[in-house]
């Protein structure tokens, strides 16, 4: 039989309109198991760095001489401040005002956009001053786990800038709403993984 | 069937709410925790200038208060606190298998010494 | 923009879809139920397990041939047939190959198709993402043997020990190749840990809780785990390598003040869950068929799971066994010699376990039969001489030589390839809709075993007497020459059995054209999947059943009467579903998996010889993943991205499309909430 009667769109538990075992979504804890397996992929990343952050080469040039508290603190700021908004942003679609949720989709997107200024300046700064990413094993660890979380702040802002664009052409329903939860917590996972950074990087001398 | 039920707020999972007052945080909430963060932020940054004077307090005291903003960032803003148990299980689950093997591995390296 | 959509959205069983107006061009949804190109677009968690079984025995006969070149040019001393060069990229690509394109797709085969039927699902939780991880394991695969012809293949063993597997020592673009071709294995592995965690988590038929599933389907979840942790390791060693090897950083550079444990911990870190991850589904396998064919629950079910969960706990303390001659220091060598002792214990009660099951039950010696009780009795011989590797004073001597090489063939190929090779007997006819042939399936059998304990039996006497690994020949004179020829001749049994085996599939199948369908239940087994016909239907259960206890399907089978004598009291023919569930809604097919994945290869190719390729692909990938999230929706399909992307996958247009007002309210099949 070809007929079908199409149900009111209804995003349940499991986002497909039907009912899970534990009744959490399945998206959303895929999600989840997902940014487990990143803890994994970033601690060997922060251990690699913890291990070689002495490791300063003929170059002699160790973080504090090149890093910039205030400036990075700042940086800091501004992504943590990213999850306030969206947050303010799942909020927003949850009670279903969707200008609000573009509001906040979007500045979440700039205080991203902004916090990956401050990495790129920082960074060519370094360069400039002799510390580049083959320098010394500290420099080579530092770049490529600063890089990591820098291209996981990207896709991040692809992502929200996506669901924006989404949300204008009138394409992200409330019953949709969920996709900007499940997008939100790899935000915050990206801006934990910059707490932990930014005190294992530069505050702990 | 629920096809005729009005859509599902995403929030009111039906997983253990286990917190205080309301079912969930307000946008008012939110922004007190994002100016607790920014205190513990900016006390993290007064280290900086501080730092012969905290002496060997000094880590530990930025430890603590990276785990500090890490919970607030997990409980209330990835809204940990308030969903099933099953997630904080899992994200758990890969945070302590990273920690505990990363330690060894630094300590096997004499790190610690 | 409103983009009416009038073309229905479920996708009938057994009728083609009506073709009508694609929304959006070429975003339209496939509607092939047959041929080649729906195999290209399934999203059937079955179809796709029958895709990674298929692809994995293909890859085992690369290997396989590789294995062979080995034992050829190590059959006589002073061998001429390989130089040693080709020797270390012959012996570096059976291990990868047999590890990642056959061991651990065989796992995924098996867990994919079995995962759902036995939890009493329609489909894993995200069905694209499950192609997703198909199309990606194969392109990996592909683009790895791709060295062979571009280059010459990785050659600094399996494990690619870094500083070695640096472009000083290692030149050509092989290691490259074995770089970005495992992660881009490893992507698949993690996306398909995170798809069938969530089904079994998340799927369960109502009445189902965790310690009423099968063995097999726990089994799988705890390797899923197991991968979803371990691959991000390899991947970030497998990274810093690729920044040392294309981009001139130094992470192991010793001149510049690297360390090269670095690398060896990274790598066994991976690579210790790894080989539980591979042995595991085989322990599962071995659950399901030693029951059966012993007409007897598996012994101390709870032990057999909890033993399993803790082979996978442990499993993250005892990677450093792998490092015992590297010069850790003595605390950390005692350490680790100690949780790999421990480690025994808890595959020490599955042996005892299994073995209980068996005792005073009804046996029988079907092909399944054997090569389960070939995985146990081989396993343990494997596990004792990993027993006495734990003993880090005796593996300073054992290290690095063929008693190395034997232990873990052992627990390898006569644990996990013989529980397959049980796995595949086993559930052929439900796969497939007829058994392999018996009389052939025992002479598999009966070569495969004595092949391979031809080849590693004396593995460990050569190993003891002092022979190295990875030498690419010996001279005469030292005492290797019998064993190893006797090696070799092992070898070619086990080829001869592969040959059965392949033979065996191609004459069963033929006989089958003449043969009365086998029906839903030849073994008379115990769990939810034989309560379906065979080959099984497209949609699973026409009717998700409720659980009410474990070896759920053979409780309705049997039960006890009131003198307490176990007694049938309905045939599987009586119980088992029929087959015709009308109106089922299944997730639609869909290319863009396929699409995305080709992107990945490219890349990676690109990495190696031309950033524009790399480039190229990136805008395949970046269309592939896009095409994805828009392509229209599909009920079940809601959350086919999973993971990365916004679960949503497009128009709110459902709202627009017009309800049938007069259609009888077809049912939706809806999984019960648990």
């Amino acid at each position: 039989m070809a007929e079908v009667t199409i149900p009111a769109p209804v995003v349940t538990h499991d986002g497909h309109g039907h009912g899970t075992t534990t009744g959490v979504s399945n998206p959303k804890l895929g999600m989840w198991v997902f940014l487990g397996s990143e803890c994994m992929l970033f601690g060997g990343l922060i251990s690699t760095y913890l291990l070689y952050k002495d490791r300063i080469g003929d170059a002699g040039i160790a973080g504090r001489d090149v890093f910039d508290i205030p400036f990075t603190s700042v940086s800091s700021f501004v992504l943590l401040m990213s999850s306030l908004t969206m947050v303010l942003a799942v909020s927003a679609i949850g009670r279903g005002d969707h200008r609000r949720t573009r509001t906040w989709l979007l500045a979440t997107a700039m205080l991203g956009g902004v916090f990956i200024a401050g990495q790129l300046y920082e960074f060519t700064a370094f360069y400039r001053e002799g510390l580049g990413f083959t320098t010394s094993l500290f420099s080579s660890a530092f770049f490529t786990l600063t890089g990591f979380h820098g291209v996981h702040v990207t896709v991040g802002i692809v992502m929200l800038l996506s669901l924006y664009t989404l949300s204008l052409k009138g394409r992200l329903p409330t019953e949709r709403a969920e996709s900007v939860e499940i997008v939100g917590l790899y935000w915050h996972f990206v801006d934990i993984v910059w707490i932990l950074i930014f005190t294992l990087v530069y505050l702990i001398p | 069937m629920s096809t005729l039920e009005a859509p599902e707020r995403p929030h009111d999972d039906v997983g253990e709410h286990d917190d205080e007052h309301h079912d969930h945080p307000t946008d008012k909430k939110y922004v007190k925790i994002a100016v607790i963060l920014a205190v513990l932020t900016a006390a993290e940054i007064a280290t900086y200038p501080g730092e012969d004077l905290l002496g060997s307090f000094l880590i530990p005291i930025l430890l603590v208060l990276m785990v500090i903003k890490f919970w607030y960032v997990a409980a209330f803003f990835m809204h940990l606190k308030f969903d099933a148990r099953m997630f904080s299980w899992v994200f758990i689950a890969g945070l302590a298998t990273a920690a505990i093997v990363y330690i060894i591995v630094l300590a096997t390296f004499e790190f610690f010494v | 923009m409103a983009i009416t959509e009038d073309r229905p959205l479920a996708l009938p069983v057994g009728e083609p879809a009506p073709l009508t107006e694609p929304p959006l061009g070429v975003f339209r949804r496939p509607t092939t139920a047959t041929g080649w190109r729906s195999w290209l677009t399934t999203v059937d968690h079955k179809r796709i397990g029958i895709m990674y079984g298929a692809a994995a025995i293909v890859f085992l006969i690369v290997g396989g041939v590789a294995g062979l070149f080995i034992r050829l040019q190590l059959a006589v001393p002073d061998g001429t047939v390989l130089s040693a060069d080709m020797y270390n990229q012959v012996f570096t690509m059976h291990g990868t190959v047999m590890i990642f394109l056959v061991v651990m797709p065989i796992g995924a085969a098996f867990s994919n198709y079995l995962i759902p039927l036995q939890i009493g699902a329609r489909d894993v939780a995200f069905p694209r993402l499950n192609a997703f991880s198909f199309w990606c394991f194969l392109g990996g695969g592909i683009f790895l043997n791709s060295s062979w012809f571009l280059g010459g293949a990785p050659d600094g063993g399996w494990f690619n020990y870094a500083p070695n597997s640096g472009v000083v020592f290692s030149p050509t673009n092989g290691i490259d190749f074995w770089n970005l071709g495992i992660i881009i294995t490893g992507i698949a592995s993690l996306v398909g840990a995170v798809n069938l965690i969530t089904t079994v988590v998340n799927m369960r038929a109502p009445g189902m809780s965790l310690m009423k599933m099968p063995v097999f389907t726990w089994m799988a979840l705890v390797t899923q785990f197991l991968l979803l942790f371990a691959v991000p390791v390899l991947t970030v060693a497998q990274v810093l390598l690729m920044m040392d090897r294309l981009y001139d950083a130094n992470f192991f550079n010793v001149d510049a003040g690297a360390d090269p444990l670095l690398w060896q911990h990274l790598f066994w870190i991976f690579g210790h869950p790894e080989v539980y991850l591979m042995i595991l589904p085989a322990f599962g396998i071995v659950s399901e068929i030693l029951p059966t064919f012993s007409r007897k629950p598996i012994f101390g079910y709870p032990f057999i799971v909890f033993s399993g969960v803790a082979i996978g706990f442990m499993g993250f303390g005892v990677w450093a066994h792998h490092m015992f001659a590297t010069g850790m220091g003595p605390l950390s060598v005692a350490a680790f010699s100690l949780a790999t002792m421990f480690i025994a214990v808890p595959t020490g009660v599955k042996i005892l376990n299994w073995t209980a099951t068996m005792w005073g039950g009804k046996l029988r010696f079907d092909t399944p039969m054997l090569f389960a009780i070939g995985l146990v009795t081989m396993f343990t011989i494997g596990g004792l001489s990993g027993v006495t590797h734990a003993i880090a004073p005796a593996d300073t001597q054992q290290t690095d030589t063929y008693y190395i090489v034997a232990h873990f063939h052992y627990v390898l190929f006569g644990g996990a390839f013989f529980g397959f090779m049980g796995g595949f007997y086993f559930w052929w006819p439900k796969v497939f809709g007829h058994t392999l042939g018996e009389r052939l399936g025992k002479w598999n059998f009966w070569t495969l075993l004595l092949g391979f304990n031809l080849t590693f039996g004396p593995m460990h006497i050569l190993g003891l007497q002092g022979m190295s690994r990875r030498i690419y020949t010996y001279s005469d004179g030292y005492g290797f020459n019998l064993w190893n020829f006797v090696a070799t001749i092992g070898a070619f049994i086990i080829a001869f059995s592969v040959l059965l085996f392949v033979i065996n599939i191609i004459a069963s199948h033929r006989r089958a054209k003449h043969e009365p369908p086998v029906g839903p239940d030849p073994w008379d087994a115990r769990s939810l999947e034989w309560m379906l016909q065979s080959p099984t239907p497209a949609h699973n259960f026409d009717e998700v059943p409720t659980v009410t206890q474990l070896d759920e399907f053979w409780h309705r089978k049997y039960a006890e009467d009131d003198h307490g004598v176990v007694r049938r009291v309905a045939t599987a023919d009586e119980i088992a579903q029929p087959g015709d569930g009308t109106g089922v809604h299944l997730p639609s097919p869909s290319y863009w998996p396929l699409v995305t994945c080709i992107a990945l290869p490219i890349i990676a190719w690109g990495l190696i010889f031309s950033l524009w390729l790399a480039l190229i692909g990136g805008a395949v990938l970046v269309t592939g993943i896009y095409g994805w999230v828009m392509e229209p929706p599909d009920d079940l399909d809601g959350g086919g991205i999973g993971g990365h992307h916004h679960a949503d996958d497009g128009p709110a247009e459902r709202t627009e499309v017009p309800a049938d007002a007069d259609a009888p309210a077809v049912e939706q099949e809806v999984a019960p909430v648990g």
